[in-house]
């Protein structure tokens, strides 16, 4: 599944050739690939909608969207508080920026001649990849070494060693599962879509893009709240030791 | 009446399982391995189906039963639908990398 997004290719012919071409490396192809581009544009639509939005902000007179970003992120932000039990403003960046760029990466792909970035396995890898080490050092940070490392041991001595190597691989495989699941729900809805098209243009692949609207979003919320369940597990022990 | 409906479609199943070499022996090439993968990824789809199924349901029965938990039921039905979702997902990955 190769394809050319026009998009790409002019971010690729004016803005990443010439820079690449300054540090001596000139290259007659793409040299960012399209899913690269589409993180970057995200990125910058990002940055720039949060500053307008930022600029704007009242106390007394709030405008509809800052009120509909004010109930995304108390929300969020209730649910940090109800999983991790501790104070949510302390994991909001990472739990917030992660929804947003998740919501706005899963969305791209429904409009014409973009593609989803999160169809491809290594921009969820690394969130996730993020995310695991984020949630350890967390956890180490919380409990201290010994603590921690006590915690993966299980709660009988005798068992101790069979449990340890339980729970290593099964933290191994938090990672892999949550890239996993991002990219297969988005990757597989783009497949679809794009045999439905080929089978019959444009009216019969709506309502699986409706579906897509919705699972888009229940992907981003899935993503978030099973890394809120990684980090309350990872700080909850040093409560009731 | 649905077990014999049940009984032939196994049978056509299994039927169709055997005579799938025979057809791909017409086209020339053959392309054995991605019916196997489309029949891999139609088991997967068809368990996880059946999970997510018994899932919502389990739920709207306890939403109905108890309104006021509707809130907490949603939010475990979801969180329950993707941990299911990953096991069929799983094996698309596998039908993906073995295409």
């Amino acid at each position: 599944m190769h394809h050319e997004f026009f998009v790409s290719t002019v971010f690729n012919h004016y803005i990443v050739n010439p820079i690449a071409g300054l540090f001596g490396y000139h290259s007659h192809h793409d040299i960012l690939p399209a899913h690269l581009v589409m993180v970057i544009l995200i990125f910058l639509g990002l940055t720039i909608f949060s500053f307008i939005v930022r600029s704007r902000l009242s106390v007394d007179n709030p405008g509809g969207l800052q009120q509909a970003l004010e109930l995304i992120s108390s929300g969020i932000m209730s649910l940090t508080e109800d999983m991790t039990g501790t104070d949510p403003r302390r994991f909001f960046p990472l739990l917030g920026s992660l929804f947003f760029y998740i919501l706005c990466g899963n969305l791209l792909g429904l409009f014409p001649g973009f593609m989803s970035p999160t169809s491809n396995i290594n921009v969820t890898a690394s969130m996730a990849i993020m995310v695991f080490f984020y949630y350890n050092y967390v956890g180490f940070k919380a409990n201290g070494f010994v603590k921690y490392m006590a915690h993966f041991a299980g709660p009988a001595l005798m068992i101790a060693p069979l449990m340890f190597v339980i729970e290593i691989i099964s933290h191994c495989a938090r990672p892999f599962s949550l890239s996993v699941r991002l990219f297969g729900n988005i990757y597989a809805e783009e497949l679809i879509i794009g045999s439905l098209n080929a089978m019959f243009p444009f009216l019969v692949a709506l309502p699986v893009m409706a579906i897509g609207l919705f699972a888009s979003t229940i992907q981003a919320f899935v993503f978030i709240v099973l890394t809120m369940v990684y980090l309350g597990g990872a700080v909850e022990h040093s409560d009731h030791d | 009446m649905i077990r014999k409906i049940g009984f032939f479609a196994l049978a056509i199943m299994i039927l169709s399982l055997i005579a799938m070499p025979v057809y791909a022996q017409g086209e020339g090439t053959s392309n054995i391995e991605v019916h196997y993968l489309a029949i891999a990824m139609g088991i997967a789809a068809a368990g996880c189906g059946i999970a997510q199924s018994i899932a919502v349901g389990k739920g709207c029965e306890g939403a109905s039963r108890n309104p006021g938990a509707t809130d907490t039921i949603r939010f475990f039905i979801i969180l329950g639908l993707a941990f299911i979702e990953f096991l069929a997902l799983l094996t698309f990955v596998v039908v993906l990398m073995l295409q």
